[in-house]
């Protein structure tokens, strides 16, 4: 063991949100990132469903997003020559209390550096947390109408398997809405990631 | 010698069929390795959201006092290098003295407490150090298996620096004797990664005549190099 390893301090364990997250965690809307009269305000909709097909009512949604410059409001993105929006940050939570049901109001990210040099599609960090997960799940929400960045994402371009490829494709329902279902376990199981070292 | 990974045995898995509700939620295809990028190693910086003044006095939100044993749980947010994480929210929720959720699926019939809501939030100052007042939870049955009785504990969300870092977690009691019979506690299969969910008692932060000290350190993943090149103008 090397002696950088000896001095590690562990990480302290995950545990789930249990039934009762919306005490602490739902006290205030966080689900919409911009107002909803935003010109360029989208809107993401979705179901989070456990493996009998039943959706998950004491579920939480979580996204983590560019500014439609493609640069993270966030002191590590130094790029300054890319805009931020005014008072948009990125962060929304959304609680699963109604039917299952999540949403979002938000702007549409741009594309972001991707490693060795690729380009990242736009999309959208998600983690997932309800009773029963005893630590979050992690997937991303790229877009439909962004068919050829898609194709040049080398997130999107490492799964072989294009049935769980399309689950991270939010498809456009007309105007400015977008679906998203998230299903936990099953025939259409989402991808989920685990985040490497 | 094939050695299983850290997070195997100190992080819980997805399925742990002694915990039901895992059964019909844990994914059971593979998870898919996400290289490290800029949309993980940054993450929600929430300082511009400042919680209210008495958010982290759970005990001072009503107009009266909460019955039970008022505590303090105290500590210092670090990552794993031992670096105080600074200025992240962190957020707290829990049971009443008796056991109970203020929440309408909760119908263990003890008494709900009409001076306590059971949720406190604060940020970590620039030693990464946080500070609650609150009223020790008591334990309470659930359906998972035969005499099922969760052992006390408080839920904890923290944020970190980055996405990556996010952690909810919970925190529970010294020498508590529940432990052997909880499968949420027991999905840690690491006896020393458990003992880093269970505070300890401090003597310290205990005011006299009138709350009990525990404290309770959490370590979140660490700071991040920048995983990309500039690219080129």
């Amino acid at each position: 063991m090397t002696e950088e390893k000896v001095q590690k301090l562990r990480l302290t364990p995950s545990q789930t949100v249990g039934p009762y997250l919306s005490l602490g965690l739902l006290r205030e809307d966080w689900s919409e990132l911009v107002s909803p009269d935003h010109p360029q305000a989208i809107r993401i909709e979705g179901t989070l469903y456990d493996g009998a097909g039943d959706p998950v009512t004491d579920g939480l949604v979580e996204i983590w997003q560019a500014a439609p410059s493609g640069r993270y409001d966030h002191p590590t993105d130094d790029r300054e020559d890319l805009p931020l929006e005014e008072g948009f940050h990125g962060f929304g939570r959304s609680g699963t209390v109604d039917g299952g049901r999540f949403s979002f109001v938000t702007l549409k990210p741009g594309p972001v550096p991707g490693p060795e040099g690729t380009t990242q599609a736009p999309h959208i960090m998600v983690a997932v947390f309800a009773r029963g997960l005893l630590k979050q799940l992690i997937t991303r929400i790229y877009f439909e109408d962004e068919a050829e960045a898609n194709a040049g994402d080398p997130v999107l371009r490492s799964i072989a398997d294009e049935r769980m490829r399309n689950t991270l494709i939010a498809h456009r329902e007309g105007g400015n809405l977008y679906r998203f279902d998230i299903r936990l376990q099953g025939e259409g199981q989402t991808a989920f990631f685990k985040l490497s070292e | 010698m094939l050695v299983p990974q850290e997070d195997e045995i100190e992080q819980p898995p997805y399925l742990y069929p002694d915990y039901v509700g895992t059964r019909l939620r844990a994914p059971k295809e593979p998870l898919i390795i996400l290289p490290k990028t800029l949309s993980d190693v940054t993450g929600p910086v929430y300082g511009h959201h400042r919680p209210g003044e008495l958010d982290n006095d759970l005990t001072r939100q009503h107009e009266g006092e909460p019955q039970g044993q008022k505590i303090i749980v105290h500590g210092r947010v670090l990552d794993g290098d031992g670096r105080p994480v600074r200025n992240t929210l962190v957020e707290i929720w829990q049971a009443n003295a008796a056991g109970r959720y203020r929440h309408k699926v909760d119908q263990h019939p003890a008494p709900i407490d009409p001076n306590f809501s059971g949720a406190g939030r604060t940020l970590t100052d620039d030693d990464g150090y946080y500070r609650f007042v609150t009223i020790k939870p008591g334990a309470y049955p659930w359906q998972n298996h035969y005499n099922a009785w969760r052992p006390a504990h408080i839920h904890f969300s923290l944020f970190g620096r980055a996405f990556r870092s996010r952690l909810v977690t919970q925190m529970y009691f010294p020498g508590d004797p529940l432990f052997y019979q909880d499968p949420i506690f027991n999905s840690v299969r690491d006896e020393k990664a458990r003992e880093r969910m269970i505070s300890t008692f401090d003597l310290d932060a205990t005011i006299p005549e009138e709350a009990l000290g525990f404290r309770f350190d959490i370590v979140l993943e660490g700071r991040y190099a920048t995983p990309f090149e500039r690219p080129h103008a």
